[in-house]
């Protein structure tokens, strides 16, 4: 076992500190009684949990948000899949230029992407559409899957694939029977981090979105723009619990350092 | 591996490639358009191409300030995030397994976490009658509240905490291929803690160090709910401004043409750090 100086260790845990501090913040305010920001050590209760599901507005977005997170996440893997299949197993002119496309939504900075679409969207007669705010958030994760199935498949051995290919498997039986089931950890990683990237996205979304079509995190922003109330504090510990969750299929799934290395 | 000049790869790559041309580039270069026409009030879009947007930024002092702040929080926020990350990924990666998954959910995993989430948890921390100053009030520091909210420091400290993990997962990712012997070798040699993480260890991650500060501060320089939300109206970096004159002035030639400025700029800096680290310690990136 390697020892680690003490003074590091002592850094370390207040490092964590840190990182845990706001979130640990906005849990303990959830339970407060009152009717503003406080702690509960002096009256806790779930009045704040109880008051989500009276708001409408925020468990519509709730389910909107998941929905197009789901939609945007499935969409990206049917584009990324070939894609990335092409990409890691394939030499041909233009490899370089369409890897960078394809990866060049991680390069735009949110706020511009957003102002871009929301020209591009009035300019079509679509803004503040749902299937505009698909499209937007389908390209804006593509990389993300594109990224692990890019990694999945390089790593893999092609000899198995030809091998079937010598034994008179079609190119369809190869993908289905071989290729796929050998990257499918890498698709379902990638599925994963898009639709959680799809949900928290907010720069972007606030251009594109309209009143009808707001997002989860549009929402609370909105709403934090105006008060910041236990109400924010209590929805925002939900998504503290269920992105909890997600972690640990993704750890089972995947690994949560390798997904979250392909976070960047 | 297969090289020739099949069709296939083309075709696999289609789809994606022309969704992201549509929703990507097209948009970027609608964009780009749209900041070299005037804006009329109350009309809107003009319809003669004109600098006039540019010239507005580059005359008024007003986009100077508010430049000069984006670039001094997102080279601050960077700068703390390579002081704090750098020691962090190390100590991660000396962890025991056990230690380590439990560090990594806790230092990594807010990244999972929406932003709005995590900045919320800081204006509650911040606030005049946040814990932090009731903590300072309690110990007698200070006498009375230390203003935070819609300050520099405020988004600073909030920024670093949303941007440091990308900094400790690049550094970790370039420890990954260092050589635990070359540690031991100065230690055997007498080399102190300070010594071996100041001349073995740090020149080897350099180039972690490059790409997350790189990523840190493109990423601060373009935040926007977070300097939204703690800095509010009065502290206006470029992203909130860029929101401001599009949804609050209508004024969407200027606020393209800020988005023009923020990229290359962002663009600019990126290429010349990446020139001067690499040319300064060639020796690391062969």
């Amino acid at each position: 076992m390697k020892r680690t100086h003490p003074v590091l260790m002592v850094f370390h845990w207040l490092f964590a500190a840190f990182m845990l501090a706001p979130l640990v913040m906005v849990a303990l305010v959830s339970f407060t009684d009152k009717g503003y920001i406080a702690m509960p050590f002096d009256g806790a209760s779930w009045r704040w949990y109880i008051a989500i599901l009276k708001e409408d507005e925020f468990v519509n977005a709730f389910y909107r948000s998941v929905v197009l997170g789901a939609t945007a996440a499935t969409l990206a893997t049917l584009l990324a899949v070939p894609a990335g299949m092409a990409i890691a197993w394939h030499r041909f002119p233009g490899r370089e230029v369409i890897l960078g496309l394809l990866l060049s939504p991680l390069m735009v900075p949110h706020v511009v992407l957003g102002i871009a679409l929301l020209r591009f969207f009035t300019q079509l007669g679509a803004s503040g559409t749902m299937w505009g705010l698909t499209a937007a958030h389908t390209v804006l994760v593509l990389p993300y899957v594109l990224r692990l199935v890019v990694a999945a498949a390089t790593g893999f051995d092609r000899t198995v694939a030809h091998a079937a290919e010598s034994l008179g498997a079609s190119s369809w039986t190869v993908f289905r029977r071989v290729e796929l089931p050998l990257i499918v950890p890498g698709v379902a990683g990638g599925w994963l981090i898009a639709f959680i990237n799809s949900f928290d996205e907010l720069t972007m979304s606030i251009f594109v979105a309209s009143a009808g079509t707001q997002t989860l995190p549009v929402k609370m922003y909105n709403h934090i723009a105006n008060t910041i109330d236990p109400l924010l504090a209590s929805i925002s510990t939900v998504l503290i619990v269920l992105t909890l969750v997600l972690m640990m299929v993704l750890d089972r799934f995947y690994g949560l350092d390798r997904v979250l290395a392909g976070k960047q | 591996m297969t090289s020739g000049r099949s069709a296939l790869p083309y075709w696999l790559a289609t789809p994606g490639v022309l969704m992201t041309l549509a929703f990507v580039a097209v948009p970027l270069v609608i964009m780009l358009s749209l900041s070299l026409y005037p804006f009329i009030p109350g009309v809107g879009v003009g319809e003669h191409l004109t600098i006039a947007n540019y010239a507005e930024m580059a005359r008024d002092e007003y986009f100077h300030v508010i430049f000069a702040r984006t670039f001094g929080m997102a080279a601050l926020v960077t700068v703390i995030c390579i002081a704090i990350g750098v020691p962090e990924a190390y100590v991660l990666s000396r962890l025991s397994e056990r230690w380590r998954a439990v560090s990594i959910v806790i230092v990594l995993g807010p990244m999972l976490i929406s932003v709005v989430v995590r900045t919320l948890g800081w204006a509650i921390l911040l606030g005049n009658e946040g814990v932090i100053n009731k903590l300072l009030l309690a110990s007698g520091l200070v006498t009375e509240p230390v203003k935070m909210m819609f300050t520099f420091t405020g988004v600073v400290i909030a920024l670093v905490h949303v941007l440091v993990p990308f900094m400790v997962l690049a550094v970790w990712a370039s420890l990954q291929k260092l050589d635990g012997a070359t540690e031991q070798a100065a230690e055997s040699l007498g080399a102190g803690l300070w010594t071996v993480l100041r001349r073995i260890v740090f020149p080897q991650v350099i180039p972690g160090v490059l790409s997350g500060g790189l990523i840190v501060f493109a990423l601060a320089a373009s935040a926007f709910a977070t300097p939204a939300i703690i800095g509010g109206r009065r502290l206006k970096v470029v992203p909130t401004t860029i929101y401001d004159e599009f949804l609050g002035n209508l004024n969407w030639p200027l606020g393209a043409a800020l988005a023009v400025v923020l990229v290359v700029i962002v663009l600019a800096v990126s290429i010349s750090a990446n020139r001067l680290v690499e040319r300064r310690y060639k020796q690391v990136f062969l």
